[in-house]
Parts: structure tokens; C-alpha cells; sequence
């Protein structure tokens, strides 16, 4: 299990790749979640964002997380990695890659850790739209397109 | 000893502060720190709490040392 909180910019792929150079053989399936900026919120268009979170707090949370996807499936290896700080669009926010030997524990173990990660590690998000107003996001939706 | 209260995102930005700590270490609730130290404000009705980094229900009772935490919901990935 690895969890990594980044300052600045990183690239998933290459995260993805070290990590696994380092993982364990017996590995038959990976899932991997990206999550990037979009240029857009709620009908306005959005500059930056800064991401703000509770250090410590951030990994003891997702370290239980993680803890409860493996007593559920059988996962052997995860790596998560989340930017904190400012943030522009197109940058990856998070990354959630999991290694399994059977890709249904990799699909549901992935998106649990994901789930669970949106609605209790403590990342705050504050959006600068390109009026120049700064505003909180104040809850995150069920990750579907809302109409 | 002492209890520190930490606040953050966007409620800490209307309190104007980041942290207050609670000299006073009689058997609390966490909802009785937030009111010891927050008077005249109630607590927002979506405010969450943390003691030493996990969550807590505003029951839970603060002993001394520890951190408590108020924030809004998590807004991450």
C-alpha cells in the first residue's frame, strides 16, 4: 500500500509504472482511476483551484480505507496518490490504481477505495472562475453527469 | 495538557482563524468544545468532526490532548 500526498503536478502513468516495478508477482488484473480538472463547474468556467486538506488526517483515513478493500477483496497491491495545493486544468487530481490476481476484485476494489475516498478524506476544493471569484465547492455529486 | 480545535476550508475562512486551544480540560462533548470556544455561533448544520484524525459523532467526549477538528464535507478527488 502506498499513498502519496503531492505539492505539484505529477504524471499517473509514470507513477503507475514505478509503483509496479515494485509490486509483488501474481498480478493478473490492474484498475486504474484517474481523476483530472476540468475547465468547467456548475455553468461557470473555472481557471484554477486550490486544494486544501488535513495532514495526517488525509492518510490515516485513506490507509483505513484501503484496509477495508482488502478485507473485502482480495487486493495485492494499491496506490493512490492526490494533489494538494493550486491546480489548473487538465492536471490530474488523483490517481487509485489497484492490483488483483482476478480483474473482479481489481473493478470493485478500485472503485470502492474511490468512492470512499470522495466522501471521507479530508481535501477541500476551492475553485477560482475566470470572473476572478473565488468560491468553496461544497459537496461532491455521485460522480455522474448531472442534467 | 490542553485541547486544540482545528477548523478548516471554507469554515475556517468565516471563523477568521485556523485553531483555538481549550485550557479547561473538564470532561467534554465535542459539540460543548465547539460551543466553549465558538460562543456566540452555532455550529453549521453540516459541519463535521474529527478527534485525533478520526471522525466522531458530536457526543463523542474530548479528553485532554486531544485534537479536535471541525470541517465541511470533504470536497477531494
Amino acid at each position: 500500500m502506498t499513498i502519496l500526498i503531492r505539492n505539484e503536478s505529477f504524471n499517473p502513468w509514470q507513477e503507475i509504472q514505478q509503483h509496479q516495478n515494485a509490486t509483488p508477482s501474481g498480478y493478473g488484473a490492474t484498475s486504474i482511476f484517474i481523476g483530472t480538472m476540468r475547465d468547467f463547474n456548475d455553468g461557470d468556467t473555472v481557471k484554477a483551484m486550490t486544494l486544501e486538506h488535513y495532514a495526517g488526517m488525509t492518510e490515516k483515513q485513506l490507509e483505513k480505507i484501503v484496509a477495508e478493500a482488502k478485507q473485502q477483496w482480495a487486493i495485492l497491491d494499491t496506490l493512490i496518490v492526490h494533489r494538494v495545493g493550486n491546480i489548473l486544468p487538465t492536471e490530474p487530481i488523483v490517481l487509485v490504481s489497484v492490483w488483483t490476481a482476478h480483474r473482479g476484485d481489481a473493478f470493485d476494489g478500485c472503485r470502492y477505495i474511490m468512492e470512499a475516498l470522495k466522501s471521507r478524506a479530508p481535501f477541500w476544493k476551492k475553485e477560482q472562475l475566470i470572473s476572478e471569484e473565488e468560491r468553496w465547492v461544497s459537496h461532491n455529486t455521485d460522480g455522474y453527469q448531472q442534467n | 495538557m490542553a485541547i486544540k480545535i482545528r477548523y478548516f476550508a471554507s469554515l475556517k475562512d468565516r471563523l477568521g482563524r485556523s485553531e483555538d486551544q481549550l485550557l479547561d480540560t473538564g470532561a467534554r462533548s465535542v459539540l460543548e468544545v465547539w460551543q466553549a470556544v465558538n460562543a456566540d455561533k452555532p455550529l453549521p448544520d453540516n459541519v463535521l468532526a474529527a478527534v485525533n484524525m478520526d471522525y466522531v459523532s458530536l457526543e463523542h467526549i474530548v479528553q485532554d490532548g486531544d485534537e479536535v477538528a471541525f470541517f465541511p464535507p470533504v470536497t477531494g478527488g
